[in-house]
């Protein structure tokens, strides 16, 4: 599989975005911030819905975190 | 009750005096799948030789839930309906999450089937039903019980046997030579084959007790119950099944630091079932602490010799997909075997078996490893997204869909098969056939009695099958005489087939060649492919 170039969909509103995932998850302890993005990786997943793209995704995920 | 076990005589096998000419099938193994091989090769006049080192049937209820498909060729084969009697009728499944119900499944919501979902029967009965059913043949089954393969030697064209009986040892020789020996195969392991794939590290208990009052509690109807993080077991997950009898299967997660001997004891036992159970009375009345592995042969077929159910692969037991899995061998090599055994069908056609059922068996292995993972997270990641995946369930119905306790055992499309010729149709090539009532001269009926164990055309509507040789015909919603032709009363058979449309289905009930005209060539052909000739 080719690693796919992540480009931006956000636009504009990428730091609005990025300043709710961060409140999404104040006051929680480091476990239960584990356990809300594992709840918000399955809920993305099943709103990409497509299998191959997640497969590309899940390896672009794994590949960047090894720099 | 408890099940009263009574032995099957022995007698002294004519080899102990003198030689045994050469025998065309040995079935190594009396249980449910070597039972069934010799009942399909017996209803295609095939004679057989059944050797068991034992002489009762299984100890314990083991294999206990009978899919649908196996359900169908069981009918064939002559104890469906027996089963069906006897057995617990399901088709729901529930998930429950703590004491919460969390998700459930129905296996077969439309109506139209002879058979249902599921039938839960002890594997003791099927033994029993399939040895007395066995007995129907006396001139081509020969049940040999206390017969022991000690040793067994391959040839090109066939293959050498030592057997222990009470009596001495003797020599059998086989044109083909049929492991049904089960997970333990001393076939497999006498040829040193490596056997290979998953081993699961998590240890559980399974416990069959008999009680009057149902520990479904007010449900009525038996369903498959399926808990993670039960209230009432320190465990990962429980699962609960009703057998006949008043019998209820219960299967306790255990964990991986457990000491198989100390737990399999009543004084483990008895306190774990009555935290489920309550104060209600019960008699426990089998149980084994097990480990499962996820593994399979290379090959099923080497030279003479045959892997057949469990001795050719293992899955783990959350899918039914072990003994329902082993019927199918059988229903795809019985036929194979026949034909290459009165020189239909050149031996290469018995290579088709490994690909198909080596298909079907990495299809059964994945899923059932996937449902095992799920059930045993092996890290904290895992467990992490395990729990969360049933905390999004609550609310959620993308997350129910991701739960998995078992993916109950379905039949394997056979669509990639060298035996099939593609195309376009309601029922895809390649599937098994589906049921359908059907209304004939002789009453009602059903697709599955009518379309079984021999290459048939089935054909829909206005359209006429032709006449070919080694091919039967039948007719639905047609007016015609020299075939059997039927009405379809509910409609099911055309929903489920389509109209103007002929079905080449095998004798496994497979779909192996769907025409929308009657084109006797590509008929032909496609025969011909099905049957191991070169297409």
């Amino acid at each position: 599989m080719t690693l796919p170039t992540l480009d931006d969909n956000l636009g504009t509103e990428g730091d609005t975005v990025y300043a709710a995932l961060m409140t999404a998850h104040e006051g929680l302890s480091e476990s239960e911030s584990h356990a809300l993005n594992a709840r918000l990786v399955l809920i993305l997943a099943n709103e990409i819905g497509d299998r191959s793209r997640l497969e590309e995704l899940f390896a672009a995920a794994r590949a960047a975190g090894r720099r | 009750m408890a099940y009263a076990y009574t032995p099957f005589p022995y007698s002294p096998p004519p080899g102990l005096t003198a030689p045994e000419p050469r025998h065309p099938v040995v079935i190594v193994g009396a249980g449910p799948i070597g039972l069934s091989m010799a009942v399909d090769l017996a209803l295609r006049g095939v004679k057989s030789v059944v050797l068991d080192d034992n002489n009762v049937v299984s100890l314990g209820s083991r294999a206990i839930c009978w899919a649908n498909r196996t359900l169908e060729i069981f009918d064939r084969l002559g104890i469906g309906e027996r089963m069906l009697a006897k057995g617990v009728t399901w088709k729901v499944g529930r998930q429950f999450h703590g004491d919460r119900e969390v998700y459930n499944f129905d296996l077969l919501p439309e109506p139209g089937h002879k058979y249902p979902a599921f039938v839960n029967l002890q594997q003791y009965y099927i033994e029993q039903y399939l040895v007395e059913r066995a007995q129907d043949f006396p001139d081509l089954i020969d049940l040999r019980f206390l017969n022991k393969v000690t040793d067994h030697k391959g040839h090109a064209d066939h293959v050498e046997l030592t057997i222990e009986t009470p009596d001495g040892p003797y020599r059998l020789e086989t044109d083909w030579y049929i492991a049904c020996d089960g997970a333990g195969s001393a076939t497999r392991k006498r040829m040193a084959l490596p056997f290979e794939g998953q081993t699961f590290d998590e240890h559980f208990l399974i416990a069959d007790v008999e009680m009057e009052t149902s520990p479904f509690g007010n449900h009525n109807t038996p369903e498959r119950w399926f808990w993670f993080a039960p209230p009432f077991h320190n465990g990962q997950s429980a699962l609960l099944h009703k057998q006949p009898d008043n019998i209820y299967r219960i299967d306790l997660q255990l964990g991986p630091e457990t000491d198989p001997k100390a737990e399999a004891t009543e004084e483990k036992v008895v306190p774990r079932v009555k935290q489920m159970l309550g104060d209600a009375p019960f008699r426990l009345d089998w149980m084994s602490v097990y480990k499962f592995h996820c593994a399979r042969l290379e090959k099923f077929v080497h030279d003479r010799v045959i892997f057949v159910g469990d001795s050719a692969h293992v899955v783990s037991p959350f899918g039914a997909r072990g003994g329902n899995g082993g019927v199918q061998d059988v229903d795809n090599l019985g036929w194979k075997l026949a034909a290459v055994v009165r020189g239909e069908a050149q031996p290469s056609l018995i290579e088709s078996y490994d690909i198909e059922r080596g298909h079907a068996a990495d299809e059964n292995m994945r899923n059932s490893a996937r449902a095992t993972n799920f059930m045993t997270p092996k890290t904290p990641i895992e467990a992490l997204f395990r729990d969360e995946v049933l905390n999004l369930a609550a609310d959620h119905p993308f997350a129910r869909k991701l739960i998995n306790s078992g993916r109950l055992s379905q039949p394997c499309s056979l669509a990639h098969s060298p035996l099939q010729t593609s195309g376009d149709a309601p029922l895809e090539p390649g599937s098994a056939l589906l049921d359908a009532p059907l209304r004939g001269p002789a009453g009602e009926t059903w697709m599955v009695q009518e379309a079984q164990g021999a290459f048939t055309l089935l054909a829909i509507g206005n359209i006429t099958p032709p006449e070919l040789p080694g091919i039967a015909r039948i007719g639905i919603n047609q007016n015609v005489s020299d075939y059997p032709c039927f009405s379809d009363p509910d409609g099911y058979a055309t929903r489920r087939y389509g109209s103007e449309r002929l079905y080449l289905l095998r004798p496994d009930g497979h779909v192996c060649a769907s025409f929308d005209h009657a084109d006797s060539a590509a008929i032909k052909a496609a025969h011909a492919r099905a049957t191991g000739a070169c297409s």
